[in-house]
């Protein structure tokens, strides 16, 4: 397993360092058109309601452009959370907490191509996060085709509210490759490549595996999950988008991952877009999940130590999930208010229900013999509000 | 296969610097051009629940870039 990583990560560098030098190259080669994100500001408050868990807060975008081919963005992004999930109440005590995340961003334009650079910190109380990117985009082929490809690395650190001498490191190293093709005047696709390689502590201090125990008179007992110390993963993604006859439009994608741990996942989704009159925007999209467990992943494992590597995260479970997604945008101020060029306020709800078929409720009062407990299953609901300024 | 592989990305990167006729004409990219054919118009909003769906999946990648931390539990 481990010389094949490194087969994997020698060739995705090389690939990598292959098609820099060709962007590089077309950057020299070429002149015209490339265009910066537009100006804009966001304020967006967010709301997630699923499983016992409850994470709402804001995120405020800045972006703005200056001398002439440079363009930065400031993004503020809060999570307040307060947890009663599953693991929580059958292993701990319910909790609340507050995730902060800070992001800057700098673009910079030349001829058709354009360089992004970025540094993202997530605080809090017991986790680290500093993400930095580089990414490089190039518009090709009579501006048809736009090609990007980005490396960004994480930084983690992990602590443990209730043992404070713990501390532990995870690194993340992600590269990948996206391309934007026109088809025809009405068809645009998009495909993304991206490999990501973990390595570190990437389990939970928290969160326990239970296995058979006959000694106590529930039947079972916890034990600390263990994990590889690396997860090397690969995710491809395509999307088309169609605008029909009439002014609408209809989009799909499909994305394929799969890991180093055993987990393979399908994401099927599909939208459909309309306008009414001027102003309003109307989405309705569906998507579906799927995926098979980790290889160490197991509801209840026969004994104390019954393997080396260890997990009862239901998130390495095998499950499905559905997702329908409304949303609705209005724009005002289209012809300018003030500095204002234009606006949008928009609402967006989103019901998800997830369906795990080999993680099992042990909060269920019903009598059931130890591993023979109902399948556990969950619901949660997404807002999303926002209002958007261009200037 | 890394020949091949770097073949073909040579061979694509020497097509690259051709003077492709684009075959979408500039003036023909008014539907392209509509807000309704971005699939990132917000991007706040859709590296939101780009978030939501890593902190509840075990897949990840080839999606809309995302910053770190947990959202465990």
């Amino acid at each position: 397993m481990q010389v094949w990583h490194r087969v994997v990560a020698v060739v995705v560098t090389r690939i990598f360092l292959g098609l820099s030098l060709l962007l590089v190259w077309q950057f020299v080669q070429t002149a015209a058109a490339a265009v910066l994100p537009e100006d804009r500001a966001d304020v967006m408050y967010h709301s997630y309601n699923g499983g016992g868990v409850e994470v709402t807060g804001p995120s405020i975008l800045l972006r703005k452009s200056f001398a002439k081919n440079f363009s930065g963005s400031y993004n503020y992004y809060v999570d307040n959370v307060s947890s009663a999930s599953i693991d929580v109440l059958s292993q701990a005590s319910p909790y609340t907490e507050v995730r902060k995340e800070n992001s800057v961003n700098l673009d910079y334009l030349h001829d058709k191509t354009v360089m992004s650079a970025g540094f993202t910190a997530s605080r809090e109380n017991d986790y680290d996060a500093n993400t930095s990117f580089f990414s490089l985009t190039q518009n090709m082929f009579g501006d048809l085709t736009t090609v990007t490809l980005g490396y960004s690395r994480g930084s983690n650190i992990v602590k443990n509210n209730n043992d404070p001498s713990f501390e532990a490191t995870a690194d993340m190293r992600s590269y990948r490759l996206s391309l934007s093709q026109v088809l025809t005047k009405d068809l645009l696709l998009g495909f993304a490549y991206e490999a990501i390689a973990d390595e570190g502590y990437l389990n939970n201090p928290y969160r326990s595996v239970r296995y058979v125990d006959s000694s106590v008179p529930a039947g079972y007992a916890w034990q600390p999950e263990v994990y590889p110390q690396t997860r090397t993963s690969n995710a491809a993604a395509i999307r088309l988008n169609y605008y029909l006859p009439y002014r609408a439009s209809v989009y799909g994608g499909y994305r394929y991952f799969d890991d180093t741990w055993g987990i393979g996942a399908n994401t099927y989704s599909i939208g459909y877009i309309q306008p009414y009159g001027s102003n309003w925007l109307f989405d309705i999209n569906y998507r579906y999940y799927n995926q098979n467990n980790a290889d160490f992943y197991s509801d209840l494992f026969p004994y104390y130590d019954a393997q080396n590597f260890l997990a009862r995260d239901k998130e390495l479970s095998t499950y499905s999930s559905h997702q329908l997604g409304i949303g609705v945008t209005y724009m005002f101020a289209k012809n300018g208010f003030g500095f204002i060029k234009s606006g949008s306020a928009n609402f967006y709800y989103n019901y998800m229900y997830f369906n795990y078929e080999d993680f099992r409720n042990v909060l269920d009062s019903t009598p059931a013999t130890v591993g023979d407990e109902p399948l556990y299953t969950m619901s949660a609901n997404v807002l999303r509000m926002f209002v958007s300024l261009w200037f | 296969m890394m020949q091949r592989v770097v073949f073909t990305v040579v061979v694509l990167g020497l097509l690259s610097a051709c003077s492709v006729e684009p075959w979408v004409k500039p003036y023909e990219r008014a539907h392209l051009a509509d807000p309704i054919m971005n699939p990132d118009r917000d991007p706040v909003s859709s590296a939101y629940l780009n978030h939501v769906h890593d902190a509840r999946e075990g897949a990840k990648g080839a999606g809309l870039a995302s910053g770190g931390g947990c959202g465990c539990n």
